[in-house]
């Protein structure tokens, strides 16, 4: 789904986007970082996670392209298994890896996933902000390091396949209920409904030479990423090895309690739909029938969010102030609710959350100086600077 | 063929080693690694005699004055006639009236007037103001996984070698500002002072005490997964080696029925409704005080390896933990209104190093509409879940499992960090789900 | 968040406009503040794309890298800010004062007071918000390694004079701005934040267009509805009415005005360096400047909006009077800046890539006692950030309805007369706590000694009332020396009283080790070998062929 023009057409268009100086730079760098059979990446896995192993020499990097999601997941699973069994360095660039979420495969694409002589895989995240003097934004960090969890997820689960029977059979289970998800949002259905399994699969895994036998124990999945970023100021690559347990576990949670997406389904009204044709005021009604909790870091995180916060705002959520005030607030959620309670209008006294917003709101207005109700008194000592800036744009 | 666990046998080889190393070992330092209830003090007090014995003039550092004042007691207990100095501050009251009984414990604020005593003991607030001495052959750090990195910083310069104990599940360390700009260095200034101690010096002999004497053998297995994942250890009793019992019989209310279940398998959770609540949430805090009143009123008496004859379970074998200190007030309040008042009721903070029959716990989550990194932090949890001898009930809104599922993980990364395990999250998702086995659903 | 702060921000949602959270300015401002209102470059990290900087706020200097990517251009840049920010801070480098310092004396190893320069002022740093912080750090880090010609003949790409030194002193500036309650440098949204509640979420705050407009609203408008303006309008071109305070910009200006625009510039460059004669060269050189004073102009677009926005936001701050320890903390920052100025003119090195332990340690000991100094500071200057403490427990207001004379037992008995205070306030007391009040500006302790609660405290009274509780005190110096207390020094019966369980003032922390005296348990004196001491790292910083065009 299209989250950005979606958010245009509810009218509350997102501050998302790229700027195609970042894109550049960034592109540069991966090609930079992949460039000559990826031998500088290969130098980086072998340097931060693997020095005990023979140094890379000449990499390879397999052919990894195939007809459609499925076809591709299914030569990435080939290229992995016989890069395992080669023993030896192998890059595999931009494979890409199905997991299932709520039922349904989505399709994930990493920036690479090198298999080390031992036959265990590593995940690389190519990203293009700075590491400085070894360190670099602790946020963006976090955000790569989940994304690298989700990879390492999905690819403990094609090695577990791999160990368990003949691929081939396995993917094409797997397959036959392949749909062209990408994200685990209900909203997907309109598309998924259209996404067909292909027979690309059974075909590329037909092959001669793919091993029918069964792995005793399936390859190791290392839960340490490798981070590749561009060094100090300049565009030179540099790398740092991240452990993800944490945020693997977190996600494998997430993904088991997920409920599957038809049950999603079956609580939205009949005839829910996404599309961004449709008018403003239907398309409103249907993302609200979507349960989700707007929190401000929502901003920062999807296209959606400044409509959420509209939606959010307009209930009087506290929430959308910062998941932290409500901390205090025990069962008083609106803004109404919780200035009615501090005023003493409403509330149960003995709440001790309903006593201590009076006695913040009585301590309050004694700072204040005037004992007058909170919120009745106009903003002091900016009157005359008010009047003066007045008429100006308000930035 | 079965190995029989003989818990004593391993205590003792583990403490043997830990002394060899300590005494006659080459390594700078020493590490043990201490989970609740194994003994950290009685080896401290051995090291130190022991030192003390082979002529070793020994310097030894704790955190608090409290830890302080216990050591000295202890020492003394053991040997009366060791020459002990106490250095302390020159605040009012700097130290425990009681050790003014002890004959042969010197008191100073200046740790000149202690030169020569066999040992002198003192917090590390303490000791970072003593300059332009003769450094000491031997340093005992107590409780060095709760010390900071530039607390030793400021006094590993007064020692040559030293042994740090300490128990890694409790309560990190932290600074009231940030300390990001830091994070991934070795000797980062806020980190645990055993961190940095092993980042620069990894060669250095590491010991664990292998055996809890205090959590009974329906505990020590969650604590240990739970919150050890990576130092395990056993209970030193077996599963009918401990007996709790109550004269009167349970009057079928949710308070009786979970005292029953926890006397039964040592662990209980009172369960109330999901709600939000404030942090002093009245009806959990009343359930709580509830449950230390009947355990108080229905007679309870406690046989355990320790004498063969119930004894009772008295207001001071019982306490009460929480997260924050309203909570810790509002129990008290509530329990003066039930006419208890002398069952100890602090903070998981105050609660470290303590020890009782049982535990009543206000579960850091419970009620709240947000989980922080403070109330996820592991050490809180694991000081909660481990003070106990023979029970542990636990009182909280239905409702945390969402919660934590609901928890936004966007927590930044710093690189460079050693991931700490086990993770607040997982170690609370393991405690609700081993807890949730011993339910007692009940609507005030 | 303090309940109090909760519900300023629920007020301002409520009244559409911010509420104070402060009744006086807890930062000190400079009568000469220099604003500096950065753009970078998006993708690349520390390449500036333009600036606004002055003093002045009617004529600030416009700064321009045309292409950020030519390295040239960028050391001319830097080399322009140097000249503008440099003589600034000169101006306040040589007004200085006669101060004492405590000092070891290396001989005997007692303090002795030295005498010492002092500055009389200092220069103050005003950024939009707190990313500019972030990017002053980033921008002295980039230059502070940089070689001049006159440094390193050898060196590949020297650097302009004075650059080096500029980036030595945004670091020291970037790291003084980490000392909580310290004013050096300032990032707007933050003191603005600190002063104000608005009804939007802390992480929105850090918009300045969006902030000011829930301060300072235009008539007839909400602070929301300004707000909401402020943070998402664009114009018919797809451009946002109030730009981002930067240093990023909007990404559909990057793509819809920016680049089209550079490349103008490059080809135009390209053009010129092509031409074959001087008449080409001349026409071409006009489309060069013609491309250029685009570029110059879309900047200015950009950043003259955040420029009058800051000085504002500085007008509304001054509205607001001084806090009285605020100068207090200036002076340190005072110090903070003769310090740097005296380890530029002993010519020592530019600060290192990382600190070494002893600093480490040093610095957070530093931050640690300036923030609960601040907090201390903060609530005796302000009745509002008093409240907050009173709520929470670490503080207590009220009438003392009783005073006891009382005396200690000693040879000579001095006066520990007993207080009695009613307060609404509900003072979490532990065993043997002590307490503080201001006195002529100076605390004067007590011993808590009894608390009588009331009848059924917490439960209010028809009119909402809680009924006071009873402090009992011993008061225990700032008497004097004799039997009598000295007048005043005792609080009298009608009094009101407001007491701390906090320290108003605090005490240093013991010295830590010299650096070369690092202990092993730290990975002993740095530059020698361990496990787990970083690489030292001298040389300059590595650059690729795509740093230049």
């Amino acid at each position: 789904m299209n989250k950005t023009a979606l958010a245009s057409a509810l009218g509350s268009p997102s501050a998302f986007g790229q700027s195609q100086f970042a894109f550049m730079r960034g592109n540069a760098f991966e090609a930079r970082v992949k460039a000559d059979g990826g031998a500088e990446l290969l130098r980086l896995v072998h340097e931060k996670l693997d020095a005990g192993a023979v140094p890379p020499t000449t990499g390879t990097v397999p052919d990894l392209s195939a007809v459609g999601p499925e076809g591709r997941t299914a030569r990435t699973a080939l290229a992995l298994r016989e890069a395992t069994d080669a023993g030896v360095w192998t890059l595999l660039d931009h494979p890409l890896l199905a997991l299932d979420v709520a039922g349904s495969p989505a399709f994930l694409e990493p920036d690479a996933v090198v298999v080390h002589p031992d036959g265990s895989w590593t995940v690389v995240e190519i990203k293009s902000f700075p590491m400085l003097d070894g360190s670099a934004d602790a946020a963006k960090v976090g955000a790569a390091a989940r994304q690298a969890a989700v990879y390492v997820l999905a690819l403990e689960r094609v090695a577990a396949r791999l160990s368990t029977g003949p691929e081939g059979r396995a993917g094409d289970a797997a397959h036959a209920e392949a749909t062209l998800l990408t994200v685990p949002a209900p909203s997907d259905l309109p598309t998924a409904a259209l996404a067909t399994p292909t027979e690309a699969p059974a075909e590329t895994l037909g092959t001669p030479g793919a091993q029918d036998g069964i792995r005793a124990r399936p390859p190791e999945v290392r839960h340490t990423v490798l981070l590749v970023c561009p060094k100090d100021f300049s565009n030179l690559p540099t790398a740092s090895a991240v452990d993800v347990r944490k945020q693997r576990s977190v996600t494998r949670r997430q993904l088991d309690r997920l409920t599957r997406i038809e049950d999603i389904a079956d609580l939205l009204p009949e005839g829910t739909c996404f599309s961004p044709d449709l008018p403003t005021a239907d398309l409103t009604a249907a993302v609200e029938s979507v349960p989700a909790t707007y929190a401000p870091e929502c901003l920062s995180a999807c296209e959606l969010a400044f409509h959420c916060r509209d939606h959010s705002r307009a209930e009087g959520a506290v929430t959308s102030l910062g998941r932290s005030l409500r901390a205090e607030l025990g069962g008083l959620t609106t803004v109404d609710d919780v200035l009615s309670a501090a005023r003493g209008e409403t509330g149960d006294p003995t709440d001790p959350a309903v006593a201590a917003l009076r006695r913040a709101a009585a301590l309050r207005a004694e700072a204040l100086g005037s004992g007058a109700r909170p919120g009745a008194e106009p903003l002091g000592g900016t009157e005359g600077l008010r009047a003066e800036a007045s008429g100006r744009a308000a930035c | 063929m079965t190995t029989v666990f003989d818990p004593g046998a391993e205590a003792a080889h583990a403490t043997d080693a830990i002394l060899r190393d300590t005494l006659h070992g080459t390594s700078r330092g020493v590490v043990v690694d201490s989970p609740p209830g194994a003994g950290k003090s009685t080896l401290v007090v051995r090291a130190a005699l022991e030192l003390a014995d082979a002529g070793r003039p020994l310097m030894v550092i704790a955190q608090t004055n409290a830890q302080v004042d216990d050591l000295v007691l202890r020492l003394a207990e053991k040997n009366p006639e060791l020459p002990v100095g106490r250095l302390h501050s020159s605040d009012a009251d700097p130290y425990d009236k009681a050790l003014d009984d002890l004959p042969n414990v010197r008191k100073s604020a200046k740790a000149g007037e202690l030169a020569g005593l066999d040992v002198v003991i003192s917090t590390a607030a303490k000791w970072a103001h003593v300059k332009g001495v003769e450094p000491w052959r031997h340093a005992i750090v107590d409780e060095a996984y709760q010390m900071r990195s530039d607390a030793l910083l400021a006094v590993a310069g007064l020692f040559e070698r030293a042994l740090f104990v300490g128990d890694p599940g409790q309560l990190d360390p932290f600074a009231i500002v940030g300390s990001e700009q830091w994070a991934g260095l070795s000797y980062d200034p806020s980190a645990s002072a055993v961190t940095t101690l092993l980042a620069h010096n990894p060669e250095l002999p590491q010991h664990r005490l292998p055996v809890s004497w205090r959590l009974p053998a329906s505990a020590a297995p969650l604590v240990s997964d739970a919150f050890y994942p990576f130092t395990p250890f056993r209970s030193g009793t077996g599963h009918g080696d401990r007996h709790l019992a109550f004269a009167v019989p349970s009057d079928g209310s949710g308070p009786d029925r979970v005292i029953d279940e926890a006397a039964e398998s040592g662990w209980g959770l009172l369960e109330l409704p999901a709600r939000n609540t404030p942090r002093t949430d009245p009806e959990a805090i009343r359930a709580l005080a509830q449950v230390v009143r009947r355990l108080l009123d229905r007679g309870g008496a406690a046989t355990s390896e320790r004498s063969p004859d119930p004894a009772p379970l008295t207001a001071d074998r019982i306490a009460v933990g929480t997260a924050h200190r309203d909570q810790a007030a509002a129990v008290r309040t509530a329990l003066a209104e039930l006419g208890v008042t002398d069952v100890t009721v602090d903070t998981a903070n105050r609660l470290q190093g303590r020890e009782y029959d049982v535990t009543v716990v206000l579960h850091p989550l419970s009620g709240r509409p947000d989980a922080t990194a403070f109330h996820l932090e592991t050490g809180r949890l694991c000081v909660l879940a481990s003070r106990h001898r023979h029970a542990c009930i636990v009182v909280c809104r239905a409702g945390v499992t969402d919660l934590l599922d609901d928890h936004p993980s966007t927590e930044p990364v710093q690189l460079g960090v050693t991931v700490k395990f086990p993770d607040g999250w997982e170690a609370n998702h393991a405690v609700l789900s081993h807890l949730s086995e011993h339910r007692v659903a009940w609507q005030p | 968040m303090s309940l109090i702060t909760t519900l300023a921000r629920l007020e301002a949602v409520d009244t559409g406009r911010a509420q104070p959270l402060a009744t006086t300015r807890h930062r000190h401002l400079s009568e000469h503040p220099l604003v500096f209102v950065p753009l970078t470059t998006a993708g690349e990290a520390g390449a500036p794309l333009g600036a606004l900087v002055g003093t002045d706020r009617e004529t600030p200097r416009l700064l321009v890298v045309p292409q950020p990517r030519d390295r040239d251009l960028r050391f001319a840049f830097l080399a322009e800010l140097a000249d503008i920010v440099l003589p600034y801070i000169d101006a306040y480098a040589a007004d200085v004062e006669a101060a004492e310092r405590n000092e070891t004396d290396p001989e005997t190893g007692k303090r002795v007071k030295v005498e010492v320069e002092l500055c009389a002022d200092a220069p103050q740093l005003i950024v939009p918000s707190r990313s500019g912080i972030d990017f002053v750090r980033l921008l002295g880090r980039s230059m502070r390694f940089r070689r001049t010609a006159e440094q390193d003949p050898e060196t590949p790409h020297p650097a302009p004079p004075r650059v080096p030194l500029l980036g030595r002193w945004l670091t020291h500036y970037g790291e003084r701005s980490r000392v909580p309650g310290s004013s050096l440098l300032l990032a707007l949204t933050d003191v603005l934040s600190r002063h104000w509640a608005t009804g939007q979420s802390s992480l929105e705050d850090q918009h300045l267009g969006a902030l000011l407009a829930w301060i300072d609203p235009p008539q007839g408008e909400s602070g929301a509805e300004a707000a909401l303006r402020a943070e998402l309008r664009r114009d018919g071109k797809g451009q946002l009415l109030c730009p981002p305070a930067g240093p990023a910009t909007d990404p559909a200006f990057d793509n819809k005005l920016l680049a089209p625009a550079i490349e103008l510039y490059d080809r135009a460059r390209t053009a010129l360096a092509a031409a074959e004669d001087g008449i080409e060269a001349d026409d071409r050189l006009g489309e060069l400047t013609a491309a250029e004073r685009q570029i110059r102009d879309l900047v200015e677009s950009r950043t003259r909006p955040t420029w009058d926005a800051v000085w504002r936001g500085l007008d509304l701050l001054r509205a607001l009077p001084e806090g009285a320890h605020a100068a207090d903390r200036w002076t340190r920052d005072r110090w903070s800046f003769t310090g740097h100025r005296d380890r530029v003119l002993a010519g020592e090195p530019p600060q290192p890539r990382r600190d070494d332990a002893v600093t480490a340690a040093n610095k957070l000991a530093t931050r640690e006692r300036e923030q609960a100094r601040l907090e201390a500071q903060e609530a005796l200057d302000d009745p509002l950030v008093m409240a907050g403490r009173r709520l929470a427990g670490e503080a207590f207001a009220g009438e003392v309805t009783d005073v006891v004379m009382a005396y200690n037992e000693g040879k000579r008995p001095s006066p520990r007369p007993l207080v009695t205070v009613r307060t609404d306030d509900r003072p979490h007391f532990g065993e043997r706590a002590k307490v503080y009040r201001s006195l002529g500006g100076k605390p004067q302790a007590a011993e808590f000694v009894e608390y009588v609660r009331s009848e059924g405290e917490g439960t209010p009274d028809a009119q909402g009332h809680a009924l006071g509780s009873l402090v009992v005190l011993r008061v225990v110096d700032k008497m004097g020396r004799g039997k009598e207390p000295e007048t005043g020094s005792v609080p009298e019966k009608g009094d009101l009283v407001c007491f701390t369980l906090f320290e108003h003032e605090q005490r240093g922390g013991a010295k830590l080790p010299d650096p070369e005296d690092t202990p092993w348990t730290h990975g002993g004196p740095p530059g020698e070998t361990d496990a787990a001491a970083p690489q030292p790292e001298v040389q300059p910083d590595a650059v690729t062929d795509e740093d230049v065009l």
